[in-house]
């Protein structure tokens, strides 16, 4: 298994954990005293789960067991698969720290962490389609 | 890795990358406004993201490595995979484009109809396939 998939995976058992603990935030208010405003947290730990473990999961199990790009470059780029796990970690982290922020202080300012963290998150969308799509093949 | 397998994964990346493209534009407008009909985008998000990306990756993989049999077509009844290939993704686009353009709702049942198609195609196509490595398709 390439480091890259461990760093994958390991970041993808990390989300799943934060998700399903996000899970209890967001259901705890109905059980205990607890601000409302948890519900909040209903955006970030559906995509916690998609995106940080399911996504995170498939891309990194593709970057190692899909065909091999060529004999050179195995896996294709291997920067650009790179960046596009900083870039999709990072924009996820920005987004679980700036939507909740962002919704209980919208004039705050911190609505830009959560433009940033779109852009981050595509670009690595686009990142793993263009890096996996020479990997489609036969052998 | 087969040529059906080459379909649906590259179907499936392309709906990752047309539903990574939706969320980004939601999401940027949720932090910096551009214009409030993007929130009409959300159906077709996630109906490109969960079926179109997601499962559609998943049936792509399990056409490759489920196991073979040894006589007849290595893959038994390619026909109905394709079938499932084709409903699915005709379903997905015409919810995900129908739900976003407020079409009227028959046009998004009939992509549900599309979509349940495809997963009764596929059904008939795997359940064979689901058994030891290395028997042939005439074994209970």
């Amino acid at each position: 298994m390439p480091p890259l998939t461990r760093w994958y995976l390991k970041s993808a058992l990390g989300y799943f954990v934060a998700a399903l603990l996000a899970g209890i935030a967001l259901t705890a208010p109905a059980v205990f005293r607890l601000p409302p405003a948890m519900a909040i947290l209903g955006p970030v730990y559906f995509h916690l789960f998609m995106v940080g473990w399911v996504a995170q999961l498939i891309f990194g199990i593709a970057y190692w067991l899909f065909p091999r790009y060529s004999k050179e470059q195995p896996r294709g780029s291997e920067p650009l698969a790179a960046a596009t796990y900083v870039l999709l970690n990072a924009g996820l982290l920005l987004r679980t720290v700036g939507e909740p922020l962002h919704t209980l202080w919208p004039t705050a300012g911190w609505g830009w962490l959560v433009a940033l963290s779109a852009v981050l998150q595509w670009v690595a969308g686009m990142g793993f389609v263009l890096n996996t799509w020479g990997r489609i093949k036969e052998r | 890795m087969p040529r059906l397998s080459r379909w649906y994964i590259r179907a499936s990346l392309l709906f990752l990358g047309l539903g990574f493209t939706l969320g980004a534009l939601i999401l940027f407008h949720k932090g910096a406004a551009l214009h409030p009909a993007l929130w009409q985008l959300l159906p077709a998000h996630i109906e490109f993201l969960l079926l179109g990306w997601t499962l559609q990756l998943a049936m792509g993989v399990a056409f490759w490595i489920l196991p073979r049999f040894l006589e007849g077509p290595a893959r038994g009844n390619e026909a109905a995979a394709w079938l499932a290939f084709g409903l699915l993704n005709g379903g997905v686009l015409l919810v995900g484009v129908s739900w976003t353009l407020g079409l009227p709702a028959l046009i998004p049942w009939l992509g549900r109809v599309a979509e349940a198609g495809a997963a009764m195609a596929f059904a008939v196509h795997a359940w064979p396939r689901i058994r030891p490595f290395g028997m042939s398709s005439t074994h209970g």
